[in-house]
């Protein structure tokens, strides 16, 4: 009796507590978002020399100007049209054609399909500098170098991770059902369309969001195979701020990078449970 | 059925193979046999044996040995550092406690952003604490070590605290209730009870955490770029710059690549057999 009060007595105390202790860990961890939207709105000087401080002194304060000359010299919207359309595009494209090519490789069993799934995971672990050169050399002479023709590489080097995650989903679609389907007389076209597909969607979810974190965030392989001089997608535009030599203004970097920010986060916001679930999906098979 | 899905090969598995072929394999092949070559596009390489790899290695200036204890320093560290807080986020955010869903949102968050945009992101807010003592990110090679210590368990232990959370969820609950009952402490039970049961979970994430700390590039661009005078690069990094950055070291750029690939997956097979014969079926 009296331990199993004491006990409960703890549990009641360390509650609160705990979500102390988190409020807290919680404003640190937003600290820094704060810091750079705050800067963002400060003259270039005061942001190296009082990072901290708020602008609330008029001298401090830069109203828009940051933004203006960053949206100005990244050419910002249509960076981010580009990075839009590149995550848009090379996403569809790899649910696409991976989870096609994932239930053929889980329905035909030869040697030539389990030789293809064991490229496919091989793939996964290999760093990008192992390929960075020869692939930016491929690409370029395939003419690949587009927003609309990258999503091809995106494929190719993206079909790793889906088709594992979706050959592992494969064996919770009952066989029962395709065969019933053979049997009524579809073809394997209509047999996937219509009655696999659907069951993969939570699949297409998780994998599609995977992929977009990373097709929307990643630098090297679009500065590489990319046409910089024409299309740079919101992570060049970021870097390219440095410039060659001079050093970076950072009333517009801040600028550009609370841009950079302010969508995705508003994005989680809204489409959070999704995003939340769909990572844990990709892990536990992963 | 499976023969009948045969012959639509076409259809179904050619136009994710042809990318694969243009988009990896055949990258990954003239990359391996270019390693091998004096080149500096891929149509002049000419064959020169493992003159490239003892470039890599021998040539002081080219910072290799450097680059690659600073890295497996600093992926082992950021795998120890980013799991423990991110198993410790999910043990208490697992609780029943007020506001519990808000902080794990607020938590997972950064790990949205990428990593071109953190590394700005921070330089500027480390520089601005550093001022303060008169020093710089770059005033030495560990400035940067531990800038990218922070950045990166402020992006990633949220990634890992979701995995540990989707973990600790499946346990079942008469497990953890009949150790109780038995006279477990908490404690005791999260050790003898608890722990063995997240191991495919620890296995994941000790996985993902220590193979993005070897392969980590953006963030060590955007936040010292290895500064001082290549001290702290990464070893993904260090290639990136001997191959764009040295005119006639694009094949030892090349070797180098390849040693960064037998390493990353070496470790990451490694790792996989140590964590995973660890692993209870349930």
């Amino acid at each position: 009796m009296t331990t199993s009060s004491k006990k409960r007595g703890r549990r009641r105390l360390s509650g609160p507590i705990l979500t102390l202790v988190f409020s807290v860990i919680s404003l640190v961890y937003l600290y820094p978002l704060f810091i750079m939207a705050v800067n963002s709105f400060k003259k270039k000087a005061f942001i190296s020399r009082a990072p901290f401080a708020l602008p609330t002194d008029s001298r401090m304060f830069a109203g828009l100007s940051n933004y203006q000359l960053g949206i100005a010299r990244t050419d910002f919207w249509m960076s981010l049209i580009y990075s839009v359309v590149i995550t848009v595009l090379s996403v569809a494209l790899i649910l696409l054609c991976t989870s096609m090519c994932a239930w053929y490789i889980s329905r035909v069993e030869n040697r030539i399909t389990r030789a293809l799934y064991l490229a496919f995971i091989f793939s996964m672990v290999v760093p990008f500098q192992m390929v960075m050169f020869t692939l930016s050399k491929v690409a370029n002479t395939l003419h690949l170098n587009t927003p609309l023709s990258i999503p091809i590489v995106y494929l190719g080097f993206g079909a790793g991770l889906a088709v594992f995650l979706f050959t592992g989903a494969m064996r919770s679609v009952p066989l029962a059902v395709e065969e019933a389907a053979m049997i009524d007389g579809c073809t394997p076209p209509a047999i996937f369309f219509h009655v696999v597909l659907p069951i993969l969607q939570p699949v297409c979810v998780s994998t599609g969001i995977l992929q977009a974190m990373w097709i929307w965030n990643d630098y090297l392989l679009p500065y590489l195979v990319l046409d910089v001089k024409r299309y740079r997608t919101i992570p060049i535009a970021v870097q390219y701020l440095k410039g060659g030599y001079g050093s970076v203004d950072m009333g517009a970097m801040m600028a550009v990078l609370t841009l950079a920010i302010l969508p995705i986060v508003l994005l989680y916001l809204f489409c959070q449970r999704y995003i939340v679930s769909g990572v844990m999906a990709g892990a536990v098979k992963g | 059925m499976n023969h009948a899905i045969r012959r639509y090969w076409p259809l179904f598995v050619l136009p994710t193979v042809l990318a694969f072929l243009i988009g990896f394999l055949a990258p990954f092949l003239m990359g391996l046999y270019l390693s091998f070559c004096q080149f500096t596009t891929v149509s002049d390489a000419t064959f020169v044996g493992l003159d490239n790899y003892i470039r890599a290695f021998t040539d002081p200036s080219s910072n290799f040995l450097h680059a690659m204890w600073y890295t497996a320093l600093f992926a082992f560290l950021s795998t120890a550092v980013v799991n423990l807080a991110g198993l410790t986020a999910a043990v208490c955010l697992t609780r029943n406690i007020r506001g519990r869903n808000l902080f794990r949102t607020v938590l997972f968050m950064p790990n949205l952003i990428g990593g071109i945009v953190l590394g700005w992101l921070w330089q500027v807010i480390l520089g601005g604490v550093l001022a303060r003592y008169g020093k710089t990110l770059v005033t030495s090679e560990w400035y940067g070590f531990f800038g990218l210590m922070l950045l990166t368990l402020w992006q990633q232990a949220g990634y890992m605290m979701i995995i540990y959370i989707s973990g600790l969820n499946a346990i079942p609950e008469e497990l953890t209730e009949a150790a109780s009952i038995d006279g477990a402490s908490p404690w005791q039970t999260f050790l003898r009870v608890k722990l063995p049961m997240l191991m495919p979970s620890i296995t994941i994430c000790t996985f993902l955490t220590l193979t993005n700390g070897f392969k980590l590039f953006d963030q060590n661009l955007a936040l010292t770029n290895g500064a001082p005078s290549g001290r702290s690069e990464l070893l993904a990094l260090n290639i990136f710059n001997t191959f764009y950055g040295r005119i006639g070291w694009e094949g030892a750029g090349q070797a180098k690549a390849v040693i960064f690939f037998l390493i990353v997956t070496g470790i990451a097979l490694l790792q996989l057999r140590l964590t995973s014969t660890r692993e209870v079926q349930h």
